[in-house]
C-alpha cells in the first residue's frame, strides 16, 4: 500500500514545492529589480545631499572617494538661508504656485463637471480638445506665449507666470477630474436633482466631497508642475527679485564658470522639500485619485 | 398627495427608436401602481419621464392636475428610490435624509422632526449617525426610502428598488414597502421586472411590453382574466402552459382537440363565448396550478388527460412535473404525495373553468 501511495504523495509535494520555489523566484527578482531601481533613483539626491554638506575646498579636492564627506558642514545651508535673495526666490515660488493651484482647481473642477456631467452639444469634442492641448509641449508654447505675456505687460513679473502655468496644469487636471466624476454613479446626481439641488449645489455639496481624492490628486499635480516649472520662468523672467526657486538658484549660484556646487545642491534640496512633504502626507489620496476609474465599482 | 396622468406619452431616441409608444394611464390619489414587464419594455423610461429625468418626446404628464412636461424634477414634488440606492456616500444617514429638506430651507426643528419620524417608521433610529458604507443592503434601501418619506412628496417613484437585494431580504423589504405605503398613503409608482413583486404590492398592475401597455388591472384580474397571451404568460409562476389545439363543435357542446388525439370538453358556461370560433385553430392556455393530479376535487368541469412526465421537481409543499406535448413544454402542479415518476404515464385533471383560449393570429385572449 505504502509503495503505491508514495509516488502520488511525492507528486503532490513536488507540485507544491515548485509553486513555492516559483513564488520565491518571483519575490527575489522583484526585490532585486526594486533595489536596483531604488539605487538608480536615490543616487542623485543622495549625492546632492553629500555635496551640500561639503565645503567648496572639499568639493574641488580630487583625491579620495567623492561619496565620503570628510568635514561635514552646514555652512552652505546657512549661507543660503541668510541670503535675502534666496528667501525671495522661495517666496516667489510659493506665491506663484499657490495662485496657480487655486486658479487651476477652480477652472478644471468647473470644466470637468460641465464636460463630464452636463450633456450638451459638443461636450465630447470639447473634452477631447482639452486633452489635446496638453500634448503641446511648453518648449513650443513659450514662443507665442512670450508675445501674449509681453502684450499684457507682464514680462519679468512673477504674476505673469500665474497666467501661463495653467496652460500646463488645467488640461491635465481637467482630464483627471472628468475621469473621476465619471466614476460617480449617474443616480447620485439624479437623486440630488430630485432632492431639489441645482447644478451648483450638486457640484458643491455632492461632487466635490465625493471626488475629494481626485481633487487632491489634481492639486498635487498642479503643485508639482508649477513648483518645478523651468522653461517659462527662464523665458519670461530676468530680474532676480521676480525669479522663482528653479531659475533663481541656477542663475544666482552659477557665476560665469564658477559653480558654487555646495550651495547649488543645498538650494536644490531645499527647493525639493515642499513637494516631498506634500507627497508624503497625501500619497494615499494621490494614488486613489489616479486609479479611480480602474478600481471604483 | 395627488393623481398622476399620462396622456399619449411617447419617448423616442435619436435614430427613431421608440422606447415608449404613446401610452395612456390614470393613477388615482393614494394608489399604488406597479409597472411591470421584461427588460426593454419601457417601464423605467416611463418612470423617469414622470420624474423629469427623461424628456418627453410627445404627450403630456400631469401630477396633481398640473402639466409637468417642462417643470424640472426638483419642482415636481416627487421623491424617487433608485435600484442602487444612490445614497450620498460622504453624508451620514441623518444628513442623507435631511438633504432635500435642507436644500428647501426647512427650519432645523422641522427637519429633525421629520427625519426622526421617518427613521421610526423604517426602524433605522440607531443608524442615523452612520455613513452609507457601514450599512447592509437592506439598511441602505431603508435609508433611501427614508429620504423619500421625509420630503412628504405628492408622488413616490420606485425604480426596481429590491433588485440588488438577496432573495430573502427582498421578500422582507417587499412587506416593508407595503407597510410604509399603508402608513404614509402616498401615491406610488413602482417599477419592477418581477411579477411576484408586482402582484403582491400593487393596487393595480400595469403590464408593459415593447413600449405599450398590454393590460392594466388589479392583480387578481390580471391573473384570472388576462387580455393577451403576453399577460397570460407573464403573470403567474411557473408560467401558463400554451398548447396548440382546435376548437370543434360536437352536438351543441364545444370540444377542444389537442394533438395526439387528446380531447377536452369546454364547460357549458363558456360555450356561448367561444362558439363563433368553432372550427378554428386556437391556443389552449392553462396554468400549472390548474393542471393537477387526478384526485376527487370540488372544482367543476374537470377534464382528464394522461401524460408522461419528463422531469419531476419536488418543492416540498408541491411537486412540479414537466411534460412535452407535441413540442409544447407543459408543467403541472402535483400533490407531493402523488407517486409520480419520470417515464411513467400520469393521469392529470385540467380544471377547465380556469382555462383560456387565445387566438394565435392576434395573441388576444378570447
Amino acid at each position: 500500500m505504502s509503495t503505491t501511495t508514495a509516488p502520488a504523495e511525492q507528486g503532490i509535494y513536488h507540485t507544491a514545492g515548485s509553486l513555492r520555489s516559483e513564488r520565491r523566484w518571483a519575490l527575489w527578482s522583484a526585490y532585486i529589480s526594486l533595489v536596483v531601481a531604488a539605487i538608480i533613483m536615490l543616487a542623485p539626491p543622495v549625492y546632492m545631499l553629500l555635496t551640500s554638506l561639503k565645503t567648496s575646498a572639499e568639493v574641488a579636492d580630487q583625491s579620495g572617494s567623492p561619496w565620503w564627506v570628510r568635514n561635514p558642514t552646514l555652512e552652505n545651508y546657512w549661507a543660503l538661508l541668510g541670503n535675502r535673495m534666496f528667501i525671495d526666490f522661495f517666496l516667489n515660488s510659493a506665491k506663484v504656485t499657490i495662485a496657480v493651484v487655486a486658479l487651476t482647481m477652480v477652472i478644471s473642477v468647473l470644466a470637468a463637471f460641465a464636460l463630464g456631467r452636463m450633456r450638451f452639444w459638443g461636450s465630447q469634442a470639447l473634452a477631447t480638445g482639452v486633452f489635446l492641448t496638453y500634448l503641446v509641449p511648453d518648449t513650443l508654447l513659450f514662443i507665442p506665449l512670450y508675445q501674449i505675456v509681453g502684450g499684457l505687460g507682464l514680462l519679468d513679473n512673477a504674476w505673469g507666470l500665474v497666467l501661463v502655468y495653467p496652460t500646463l496644469t488645467v488640461p491635465f487636471c481637467t482630464w483627471i477630474m472628468i475621469g473621476y466624476f465619471a466614476s460617480i454613479p449617474k443616480e447620485l446626481d439624479e437623486a440630488a436633482l430630485i432632492d431639489g439641488a441645482n447644478w451648483m449645489q450638486m457640484l458643491w455639496k455632492i461632487f466635490i466631497p465625493v471626488a475629494l481624492p481626485g481633487i487632491i490628486a489634481a492639486t498635487i499635480f498642479a503643485f508639482t508642475v508649477s513648483w518645478a516649472a523651468f522653461v517659462y520662468p527662464t523665458a519670461f523672467i530676468t530680474t532676480p527679485s521676480e525669479m522663482p526657486m528653479t531659475i533663481g538658484v541656477v542663475s544666482q549660484l552659477i557665476r560665469g564658470d564658477t559653480f558654487a556646487w555646495g550651495q547649488l545642491m543645498a538650494g536644490a534640496l531645499l527647493a525639493a522639500l515642499p513637494p516631498v512633504v506634500i507627497y508624503a502626507f497625501l500619497m494615499d489620496y494621490y494614488i486613489a485619485g489616479l486609479t479611480a476609474g480602474a478600481t471604483k465599482g | 398627495m395627488a393623481q398622476v396622468s399620462l396622456r399619449k406619452i411617447v419617448k423616442a431616441y435619436e435614430g427613431g427608436v421608440q422606447a415608449v409608444k404613446g401610452i395612456d394611464l390614470e393613477i388615482s390619489d393614494h394608489e399604488f401602481v406597479v409597472l411591470v414587464g421584461p427588460s426593454g419594455c419601457g417601464k423605467s423610461t416611463t418612470l423617469r419621464m414622470i420624474a423629469g429625468l427623461e424628456e418627453i418626446t410627445d404627450g403630456e404628464i400631469a401630477i396633481g392636475g398640473t402639466v409637468v412636461n417642462d417643470i424640472p424634477p426638483r419642482d415636481r414634488d416627487i421623491a424617487m428610490v433608485f435600484q442602487n440606492y444612490a445614497l450620498y456616500p460622504h453624508m451620514s444617514v441623518y444628513e442623507n435624509m435631511a438633504f432635500g429638506l435642507t436644500l428647501r430651507k426647512f427650519p432645523k426643528a422641522e427637519i429633525d422632526k421629520r427625519v426622526k419620524e421617518a427613521a421610526r417608521i423604517l426602524d433605522i433610529m440607531p443608524l442615523l449617525e452612520r455613513k452609507p458604507k457601514a450599512l447592509s443592503g437592506g439598511q441602505r434601501q431603508r435609508v433611501a426610502m427614508g429620504r423619500a418619506i421625509v420630503r412628504d412628496p405628492k408622488v413616490f417613484l420606485f425604480d426596481e428598488p429590491l433588485s440588488n437585494l438577496d432573495a430573502k431580504l427582498r421578500v422582507q423589504m417587499r412587506t416593508e414597502i407595503k407597510k410604509v405605503h399603508q402608513t404614509v398613503n402616498t401615491t406610488t409608482v413602482y417599477v419592477t421586472h418581477d411579477q411576484v413583486e408586482a402582484m403582491t404590492l400593487a393596487d393595480r398592475v400595469v403590464v408593459m411590453n415593447h413600449g405599450v401597455i398590454e393590460q392594466v388591472g388589479p392583480p387578481q384580474v390580471l391573473y384570472h382574466s388576462p387580455a393577451t397571451k403576453f399577460v397570460a404568460g407573464f403573470i403567474g409562476s411557473p408560467a401558463m402552459n400554451f398548447i396548440p389545439a382546435r376548437l370543434e363543435q360536437a352536438s351543441g357542446a364545444l370540444r377542444l382537440h389537442l394533438t395526439q388525439g387528446i380531447s377536452l370538453d369546454i364547460p357549458a358556461a363558456r360555450t356561448e363565448r367561444y362558439r363563433q370560433h368553432a372550427g378554428k385553430d386556437v391556443l389552449f392556455g392553462i396554468r400549472p396550478e390548474h393542471l393537477t393530479d387526478d384526485k376527487p376535487t370540488d372544482k367543476t368541469n374537470p377534464a382528464p388527460l394522461t401524460l408522461t412526465p419528463e422531469v419531476i421537481e419536488p418543492m416540498g409543499m408541491e411537486t412540479l412535473a414537466h411534460f412535452k406535448l407535441d413540442g409544447a413544454e407543459i408543467s403541472a402542479r402535483l400533490d407531493p404525495a402523488t407517486p409520480a415518476a419520470v417515464g411513467a404515464p400520469l393521469r392529470l385533471i385540467a380544471h377547465m373553468d380556469q382555462m383560456h383560449l387565445i387566438d394565435p393570429t392576434t395573441d388576444k385572449v378570447l
